[in-house]
C-alpha cells in the first residue's frame, strides 16, 4: 500500500501497523462489512414478502392454500438452520442447472444423477465454469440471500399472522357492518394496524438476522467472521506479517460492530413503534397520545 | 451492459469450444486455505502454499485453465459433488471412507505420520487424555477409535488454540502443519509421544463421474513425479524433506 511497505521485516511500530492493516487481505476484510450490509438490504424486502405471502396463505379461506402456508411455516421453523442453509442453496442451484440442462442439452444421454454426483453439461452450468470468480461469488451470494429469506420469511409469516389475528374483532365486525369486502377490511383495518403487533416480533427477527450472517461462509461467501478468524489466526514465518493468535482482537472489533448495529437498530425500531402505534387502542398507542416522551 | 454481454457471449463460446475440443478447459480448484504449508491465504489475499504450486503446475501440464476457490473444510465434499468446483486439493488424505463418496487421483504427497503436540513439559501420557483434532479428518477418526477422548474443531487453528488454553491436553495433526506452529511458539509448545502412521498419501479429490479429469490429473502427476518437479516442491515447502519418486 505505502511505498515503505516493501520490506516488512525491517519495520516496526507505526510503520509496521500501517502496512499490516492495509494488506490486500485486510482490504477484503473491510469490504466484507459491506457484504453484511448488502445481505441485509437484499433479504429484508424478500423476508417481508415471504412473510406476507405465508401469513396471507394461512388466513386464506381455501384449504389447500392454508395447508401450504401452515406447511411452509411449520417445516422451515422446525428444521435446524444449519441443515437448511446447506440444503436450500444446493437444491436451488441444482434445480436451476437441471432446467438449463434440459433446455440447452436435449441430446445428452448420460444420467444427471450419478451416484452422489450431480452432472450437467458444461454450458448448463450456473454460472459457467469459465466465468470470472466474482460472478461465482455474486451468484452464491444471491442463493444465500434467497435461503436466508425463505428461512426468516417463515418466522416473519408466523409473526405477521399473529399480528393480523391480534386486531380487535369488534373492528372487523364494524367493517362488515359498513358493508366492506374482505379485501377492503384487510387493506383498511387489518393491514395498517397490524404493524403495532408485528413490530416487536419483527425487530427480534432483524436482530437475529444481523447475527446470522456468519452462516454465509457455509455457502462459500466470505463474511466478516471468516476474515476475522482468518486474519487473527496464528501467522507463522511463512507469512509476510507473522504474528501470534490475534483472534481475540479481531473478534472484539466484530463485537463493537455488532453492538453498534444493534444500538442503531434499537433506536430505529423505537421510532418506528412510536409511529405505527399512534392513535391505536393499545397501551403504547395510548401512552403515545398522552405524552411527548420519546422512549 | 453491452460489454457484459460480450463477455458472457465469449464465455459461452469458450465453454462450447472447450467441450468440443476438451482443451484449455476451465477447472475450479477447491481448497481450504487454512492449513499452511499445504494451503493458506497469503497477505495478498491469494491462495498460496505447496498445493498452490503443485496445482498450478498440474494445470499447466494438463493444459487446463485453473481458478482457485476457498471453501470451508466441513462442506468441502458436498460442494464438490454438487459441482461448485471440480477438484479438492486441500491436504486430503486418501481414505476408503472418502473414496466411497468421491474419487482420488494418485498421491502427490506421501503418507505422512501424524504427530501430537502439547504444552512444553507435558508427559507422554497426554496422548491418552483429551486430544483435539479437526472435524472429519483421519486424525479425528483415529483418536475416536483409540482410548483417548477426542474434541473436534472446525479449523486447524482452533485445535492448537484448544491446547494453549487447556481445553485439550494435546492436538493430533499432520506433522508439517504442527512443525511450523511449534517453531513459532517460542518454546511454549512441543512435540509429545511418538508419531502415528495413519492414512494414505494425499491425493486430489475428484467427482466419481469425472473420469476424464481424473485421467488427465493422473498423467500430470506422473509427469511431475518423473522429472523431479514434485521432489523439488516438497523440499521447498517442507524444510528440505527428501522424497523420491
Amino acid at each position: 500500500m505505502f511505498h515503505y511497505c516493501v520490506d516488512p521485516q525491517n519495520l516496526d511500530g507505526f510503520y509496521w501497523w500501517s502496512c499490516y492493516l492495509t494488506t490486500v487481505k485486510h482490504i477484503s476484510f473491510y469490504k466484507s462489512f459491506l457484504v453484511v450490509f448488502a445481505l441485509l438490504i437484499v433479504t429484508v424486502p424478500l423476508i417481508l414478502f415471504f412473510g406476507f405471502m405465508g401469513a396471507i396463505a394461512r388466513q386464506s379461506k381455501l384449504y389447500p392454500v392454508r395447508l401450504f402456508g401452515v406447511t411452509y411455516t411449520s417445516i422451515v421453523r422446525g428444521v435446524p438452520d444449519i441443515i437448511f442453509f446447506l440444503f436450500v442453496p444446493i437444491a436451488l442451484d441444482q434445480g436451476i442447472e437441471y432446467l438449463r440442462h434440459k433446455i440447452k442439452c436435449p441430446d445428452w444421454t448420460d444420467p444427471i444423477r450419478q451416484g452422489n454426483d450431480f452432472v450437467v453439461c458444461q454450458i448448463a452450468k450456473m454460472p459457467l465454469g469459465s466465468s470470472e470468480q466474482w460472478i461465482h461469488e455474486t451468484y452464491g451470494f444471491f442463493l444465500a440471500a434467497l435461503a436466508f429469506s425463505v428461512v426468516f420469511g417463515a418466522f416473519a409469516a408466523n409473526t405477521i399472522n399473529g399480528a393480523i389475528n391480534a386486531i380487535p374483532p369488534a373492528q372487523i365486525e364494524t367493517g362488515v357492518a359498513y358493508g366492506m369486502s374482505r379485501k377492503q377490511i384487510f387493506m383498511r383495518i387489518q393491514f395498517p394496524q397490524m404493524w403495532a403487533y408485528a413490530l416487536p416480533g419483527l425487530s427480534n427477527l432483524w436482530m437475529i438476522l444481523i447475527k446470522a450472517t456468519p452462516l454465509l461462509f457455509l455457502l462459500g461467501v466470505q463474511d466478516i467472521v471468516y476474515w476475522a478468524r482468518e486474519l487473527g489466526g496464528t501467522k507463522t514465518a511463512r507469512f509476510t506479517y507473522p504474528h501470534e493468535d490475534w483472534r481475540l482482537g479481531y473478534f472484539i472489533v466484530l463485537l463493537v460492530f455488532y453492538l453498534f448495529l444493534s444500538w442503531v437498530s434499537e433506536i430505529f425500531f423505537n421510532r418506528l413503534t412510536l409511529k405505527v402505534t399512534r392513535g391505536q387502542a393499545t397501551l403504547s398507542g395510548l401512552n403515545n397520545n398522552n405524552s411527548k416522551i420519546r422512549s | 451492459m453491452t460489454y457484459t454481454k460480450i463477455i458472457t457471449g465469449a464465455a459461452l463460446i469458450a465453454a462450447f469450444a472447450s467441450s468440443a475440443f476438451a482443451d484449455g478447459h476451465s477447472i475450479r480448484m477447491g481448497t481450504e486455505g487454512a492449513y499452511p504449508p499445504y494451503n493458506f491465504v497469503n497477505d495478498s489475499g491469494e491462495v498460496d502454499g505447496f498445493e498452490r504450486e503443485v496445482g498450478d503446475e498440474l494445470c499447466k501440464r494438463a493444459n487446463l485453465d485453473c481458478t482457485w476457490v476457498i471453501n470451508d473444510w466441513d462442506s468441502i465434499i458436498p460442494n464438490l459433488v454438487s459441482g461448485n468446483y471440480d477438484t479438492i486439493i486441500a491436504g486430503m488424505s486418501i481414505t476408503a471412507e472418502r473414496d466411497e463418496v468421491i474419487d482420488f487421483t494418485s498421491e502427490y504427497f506421501p503418507p505422512d505420520p501424524s504427530t501430537y503436540v502439547a504444552l512444553a513439559g507435558a508427559s507422554d501420557d497426554v496422548v491418552n487424555g483429551v486430544v483435539a483434532a479437526q472435524t472429519s479428518t483421519i486424525q479425528a477418526a483415529y483418536i475416536a477409535s483409540s482410548s483417548a477422548t477426542v474434541v473436534e474443531f472446525a479449523t486447524p487453528e482452533e485445535t492448537v488454540a484448544a491446547v494453549r488454553n487447556g481445553e485439550a491436553d494435546a492436538v493430533l495433526a499432520d506433522d508439517a502443519y504442527l512443525a511450523d506452529i511449534v517453531n513459532a511458539s517460542n518454546g511454549e509448545l512441543a512435540f509429545v509421544g511418538s508419531p502415528v502412521a495413519i492414512g494414505g498419501g494425499i491425493g486430489m479429490g475428484i467427482r466419481e463421474s469425472d473420469t476424464e479429469l481424473k485421467e488427465k490429473m493422473n498423467t500430470a502427476i506422473a509427469s511431475i513425479k518423473a522429472d523431479g518437479t514434485l521432489t523439488k516442491l516438497i523440499a521447498k515447502w517442507f524444510d528440505g524433506r527428501s522424497v523420491e519418486y
